[in-house]
């Protein structure tokens, strides 16, 4: 599914990712984490092409395409999807007329006709009842106004209505309390398939008591420092991750 | 200021057209148009010199020469009859003003309660003389400045409009201005009275052919006490028009009165907005302009707290593309006696083009030492980071900046709940983002 190897990112002069390498296969579910400022949002962007990176070296190839290559919508087309750590406010655009537009944008992509009215409505109302949102976030404007955690829902829901390949989670578990946690958890794991790949970015293990990853990746100073299975986010919750700084240095 | 020796080609032609004008046998009119000619003749039209019209300069009007219609108005053909109806709401009794005068044809005026009235200016001027005595003039002086006194010394009609206290207006009032002709001016002159605990909406629009003309239209309204007026301008006027609206207002106190001024169309346009507030009243300015091509639109709006616990809420917001100028230059005056006013005023501006350009200058004017004001005002481009979030949604960059763009003008037409009105001016809107960036089907 997706391939990154040796990739090198900077901003301006300064270097931020010193040489990733990662593969994810189908049905994975990969946990990173890291402590602040080590690059985790960093590579969830570059993944998904916002501008003002530089790479000065190394690959990242989805479904055999070269992924750097493409502009953001066509990623997002193609079945990338970030939800952001930090979503945007942008009022005056209504959450549904999003959906709508990315929905067919990528119907569109695939040579498929819009979604019918009513279909797309039916299908949105799904949604919305397994994230335990109210309907009228449909109509709001997009993040507009929206608490921390009703955000991070409505980056899930938009997710849920896409259905990626891809899903790239930066800190969705951060600003949710417990409850909001659980359900946003259980959204994701519904989405769970044999085709379908995850990159859970977080600071926590809390997220990944809910959402069990296949492997766990610790990034430090732009660099993946260790690798294990799901055990190696327990022990970095036990033993914080000046261990693992330490090792690797 | 202009001296007598520059005087106006328009005092030099029109001075004599007084008795073909509405109104001559009445004194009280006939001596404030001939003061309004005076003033006239003796200034023309304001300067880039005056502080108030420093970024706007209207010395085209002066060249060209527009002439007034003087009582005929021809026939409309079928496809302009069709085009006038198209600006008309459903819904709503409208007063339509050909060119500057009354057309029954058009208007739309049955079913009104009794006790409201609302009918041209030429006949309230015949029915209700003395009312009109009382009103005419006194929300704005002739000195204001010299597209006063022109209006004043040459009006050929206008909208009159009176509800009577605790009356309740369901249906809205619209005046439908209409230039057909190429090369005229048209004039109006409007009063709006509703008394005590009265509730009235009235909607201006303007529309035009596709022709160089000049529409000079001034409104008096006079809001009594705990009454409740809206009035929402609509300015579609041709691309080659000149246009200016002045909006005088006169607040009673726990008076409420909300403006929306959508500023679209006129090569060179100008609104004039200003407010007076008594005690306890509120008021609510907003406004969108939105320039295109070589526009130059002006909004001048003048909030003057004179009362205490009078509140004032201003939004204006500019989208210019092209080689567009848009100028907002809002005034709010708290005087010594209005204590504890609270006022807050925003202007923002989206530019599109490099060449485009805002002219925006807030000035607060607070004599009064206990009070809430504050000010705002941006201009800028778009947010890179919400071109990024829509793109990471699947959309593209040219249709992100559309989005975002529409985004941002729909804020002000969606505080508009006469629904209507608000399809119409959304029209107007989407008809200046025509890319397929946003769809209607799905909003
Ligand atoms: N646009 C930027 N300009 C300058 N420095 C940046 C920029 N983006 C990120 N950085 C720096 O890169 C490092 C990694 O940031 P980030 O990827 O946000 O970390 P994380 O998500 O792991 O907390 C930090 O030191 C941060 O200050
Ligand atoms: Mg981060």
């Amino acid at each position: 599914m997706l391939s990154i190897k040796n990739l090198h990112v900077n901003v301006g002069d300064k270097p931020i990712l010193k040489g990733i390498n990662l593969q994810i296969n189908p049905g994975e579910i990969h946990a990173i984490m890291g402590p602040n400022g080590s690059g985790k949002s960093t590579l969830a962007h570059i993944l998904s092409g916002k501008a003002g990176y530089d790479v000065p070296g190394g690959t990242v190839t989805y479904q055999g395409k070269d992924l750097l290559e493409m502009a953001p919508e066509i990623r997002a087309r193609e079945g990338v999807f970030l939800a952001f750590q930090y979503p945007v406010e942008i009022p005056g655009v209504s959450n549904i007329y999003l959906l709508k537009a990315a929905l067919n944008s990528i119907r569109k992509h695939n040579g498929q006709p819009e979604v019918d009215a009513m279909d797309f409505l039916t299908l949105i109302k799904g949604k919305v009842r397994l994230l335990d949102m109210d309907e009228k976030f449909l109509y709001r404007a997009v993040n507009e106004g929206f608490s921390g955690g009703e955000k991070k829902r409505n980056e899930i829901l938009q997710m849920a209505i896409l259905e990626p390949r891809l899903c790239i989670l930066d800190e969705t578990d951060s600003g949710l309390d417990i409850d909001a946690l659980k359900v946003v958890a259980e959204g994701v794991n519904s989405l769970r398939s044999p085709d379908r790949s995850f990159v859970m970015v977080t600071h926590y293990q809390r997220l990944l008591d809910y959402i069990k990853p296949d492997f766990v990746h610790v990034l430090a100073h732009g660099q993946i420092v260790k690798s294990g299975g799901a055990e190696l986010a327990l022990e970095l919750e036990e033993k914080g991750y000046s261990w693992v700084e330490q090792a690797a240095a | 200021m202009m001296t007598t020796a520059t005087a106006s080609r328009y005092t030099a032609e029109y001075r004599n057209i007084g008795p073909a004008l509405p109104g001559k046998i009445l004194p009280w009119l006939q001596q404030l148009r001939a003061e309004a000619l005076v003033h006239f003749s003796a200034h023309g039209f304001p300067s880039p010199r005056e502080e108030e019209w420093r970024y706007t300069n209207v010395s085209a009007i002066e060249k060209k020469l527009f002439a007034p219609v003087l009582g005929f108005v021809p026939h409309l053909q079928t496809v302009n009859a069709q085009w006038l109806k198209s600006y008309q709401l459903e819904d709503a009794w409208s007063v339509v003003l050909v060119d500057g005068h009354f057309s029954a044809e058009f208007s739309i005026l049955d079913g009104l309660p009794e006790t409201v009235s609302v009918m041209s200016m030429a006949d309230a001027l015949t029915k209700q003389p003395e009312l009109l005595e009382t009103f005419l003039g006194r929300a704005v002086n002739n000195t204001e400045h010299g597209f006063i006194a022109f209006n004043t010394a040459w009006f050929t009609d206008g909208l009159f409009v009176h509800v009577p206290a605790r009356q309740v207006l369901e249906k809205p009032i619209q005046v439908l201005h209409v230039a057909t002709q190429a090369d005229v001016m048209s004039t109006t002159r409007s009063v709006i009275i509703a008394d005590e605990m009265a509730d009235v909406k009235v909607i201006e629009t303007f529309a035009g052919l596709d022709n160089s003309y000049l529409s000079a239209a001034v409104i008096e309204a006079f809001v009594g006490a705990n009454a409740d007026m809206a009035l929402y301008k609509m300015q579609c006027e041709s691309e080659k028009a000149y246009h200016f609206g002045g909006t005088y207002v006169k607040q009673a106190r726990d008076a409420r009165f909300t403006h929306y001024n959508f500023a679209f169309g006129g090569l060179l346009a100008r609104s004039d907005i200003h407010v007076d507030l008594d005690y306890a009243s509120e008021c609510e300015l907003n406004g969108l302009y939105l320039g295109i091509k070589r526009q130059h639109i002006d909004n001048h709006t003048r909030i003057n707290h004179l009362k205490p616990h009078a509140s004032s809420r201003e939004m204006y917001k500019g989208v210019l593309d092209d080689r567009a100028r848009g100028v907002f230059q809002g005034r709010v005056i708290v005087a010594e006696d209005a204590q504890k006013t609270d006022s807050q005023m925003n202007n923002r501006n989206l530019l599109l083009s490099d060449d485009a350009e805002a002219d925006t200058k807030p000035q607060l004017e607070i004599y009064a030492d206990d009070v809430k004001c504050g000010h705002g005002v941006t201009v800028g481009q778009l947010d890179e980071s919400s071109i990024f979030y829509l793109q990471s949604r699947c959309i593209d960059e040219e249709t992100a900046r559309n989005m975002l763009t529409f985004a941002f003008a729909n804020e002000m037409v969606d505080k508009v709940r006469i629904k209507h009105l608000h399809d119409k001016v959304l029209e107007q809107v989407l008809m200046r983002f025509p890319q397929e960036g946003v769809k209607k089907s799905w909003l």
